[in-house]
């Protein structure tokens, strides 16, 4: 059996914890505890792996990973591993002085999300009053680092007219990077879609105004542009193809695929305290599932662009047919296209639908909406 | 790119030697670029200080290659490079 090609990118989810509480949040439903959170040593000592594995990059995220009190001292480490560490935060609890001790600890590069172009908007979403006010301040104090910044945006029908404000709030803050994401649904996402699921002539738009400030700013801004999937014809190529670029570390050490792979039932992950990493990475039954294009069903299997998009994401097609192993309903090849873009109209025609949001780890979990 | 032109790699991008696949790549925010002799040998050069003509003539002297030549490849590489904003022109 040949070994997978090695991973580029790890995403190590520190924490669940946050101050935030995002309807879209990437997290699973059920967080991680505190009290199951993997400890310092135990980190550090999967920075190493990664790196003796091939990984180049590494994502600290959360939660928000200002969250965890030994931050400055995981980037020191990872830094030492010889990974290129990029911070994902809100911001919220950085400090001035936090800032410069993770400069000091070498980090390369933040990504500052931004749930809103104002704090009405950002404070609403975010569900943590004053935020948007602590995020600007936070920025000021990243620029005058001088850290390499990206804004991550994350874009749904009650924000999606605010892009071209974004646009702008980046190059105010000197980012060299946006991210112009529509919200995926997954995680908590999936239960706000009759909240947050752009309509048609949004998605188009939000293309539009994407291409032209891509033209107009050019060699100054770079967008990276992920559209809403439910309105395009072809699925994304979910984490570049299950099991060959990257991975992630939950905050309980479990080691998977991608951050959503915890919703497919029938997968069990090994964890990093207990298994080697590139033992979990190359031979696990997790990262097997879906490597290649052997476990495809039809359409996928006879596809012209089986090795293109691998044929979508897993969790998505999971979420909407039932079957991991399905087309993602996101290919307008898929039997389901139809019934799934039927479903995107319904939903973001729910004008008054309110905002599901993200509780804390170990509270409980809300019961999901009806409809 | 202009001969008189002064590349920079900018805080955050930076050349690093990936042991596992035995190359080097450029480490940049969100990409790691695999770089084959030709891209390496530029971006050596490139160290903030010295003008894309200086660098040109020292990479023609050395691979003992037309400069003209040199230039034009170069060129399109770090124009590349810049729309990413992985590279800076200094003022």
């Amino acid at each position: 059996m040949t070994l997978a090609p090695p991973p580029i990118a790890m995403l190590a989810e520190l924490t669940h914890r946050c101050p935030l509480a995002c309807p879209y949040c990437s997290n699973p439903v059920k967080l991680a505890r505190q009290d199951t959170e993997l400890n310092k040593e135990t980190w550090i000592s999967a920075f190493q792996q990664a790196a003796a594995l091939g990984v180049l990059q590494l994502h600290l995220s959360g939660g928000e990973p200002a969250s965890r009190r030994d931050l400055t001292e995981l980037v020191t480490a990872a830094r030492a591993a010889g990974l290129y560490t990029n911070l994902i935060t809100s911001g919220i609890g950085l400090s001035e002085r936090r800032l410069a001790d993770l400069n000091q600890a070498g980090l390369d590069h933040i990504q500052l999300s931004l749930q809103g172009t104002d704090a009405a908007m950002a404070d609403e979403i975010g569900g943590y009053r004053g935020g948007f006010e602590r995020k600007m301040q936070v920025a000021a104090w990243i620029a005058d680092i001088g850290f390499p910044l990206t804004l991550n945006t994350v874009l749904h029908r009650r924000n999606l007219h605010q892009l071209p404000r974004a646009i702008e709030i980046a190059q105010e803050m000197s980012a060299r990077r946006i991210e112009v994401a529509t919200v995926q649904f997954h995680g908590w996402a999936l239960r706000n879609r009759d909240a947050l699921m752009p309509t048609r002539e949004q998605a188009a738009e939000t293309t539009r105004v994407v291409t032209e400030a891509r033209a107009r700013l050019r060699g100054k801004l770079v967008i990276d542009y992920v559209p809403a999937d439910y309105h395009e014809e072809f699925p994304k190529r979910c984490m570049g193809g299950w099991g060959t670029t990257g991975l992630n570390i939950a905050p309980d050490g479990q080691v998977l695929p991608c951050h959503a792979a915890q919703t497919i039932p029938h997968l069990t992950f090994d964890r990093i305290q207990d298994k080697p990493l590139a033992e979990i990475w190359h031979r696990s039954d997790a990262f097997n599932a879906y490597r290649g294009t052997d476990w495809m069903a039809e359409p996928c299997k006879s596809c012209d662009r089986k090795t293109v998009d691998f044929g979508g994401c897993r969790c998505q097609a999971l979420a909407l047919t039932g079957d991991a192993s399905a087309t993602d309903p996101a290919c307008s090849k898929s039997p389901h296209h139809a019934s799934m873009q039927a479903q995107a109209a319904d939903h973001a025609a729910q004008v008054n639908a309110a905002l599901t949001y993200r509780i804390a780890p170990g509270k409980p979990v809300p019961a999901q909406g009806k409809r | 790119m202009e001969a008189s032109e002064i590349p920079a790699l900018p805080r955050g991008v930076r050349l690093h030697f990936d042991k596992i696949r035995d190359t080097w790549v450029l480490l940049a925010p969100e990409r790691a670029v695999t770089l084959d002799a030709v891209g390496l040998a530029i971006l050596s050069e490139v160290d903030g200080t010295r003008p894309f003509g200086e660098i040109t003539r020292t990479l023609a002297e050395r691979y003992n290659a037309p400069e003209d030549q040199i230039a034009k490849d170069s060129s399109g590489f770090l124009d590349a490079l810049r729309d990413r904003r992985f590279l800076d022109i200094l003022p």
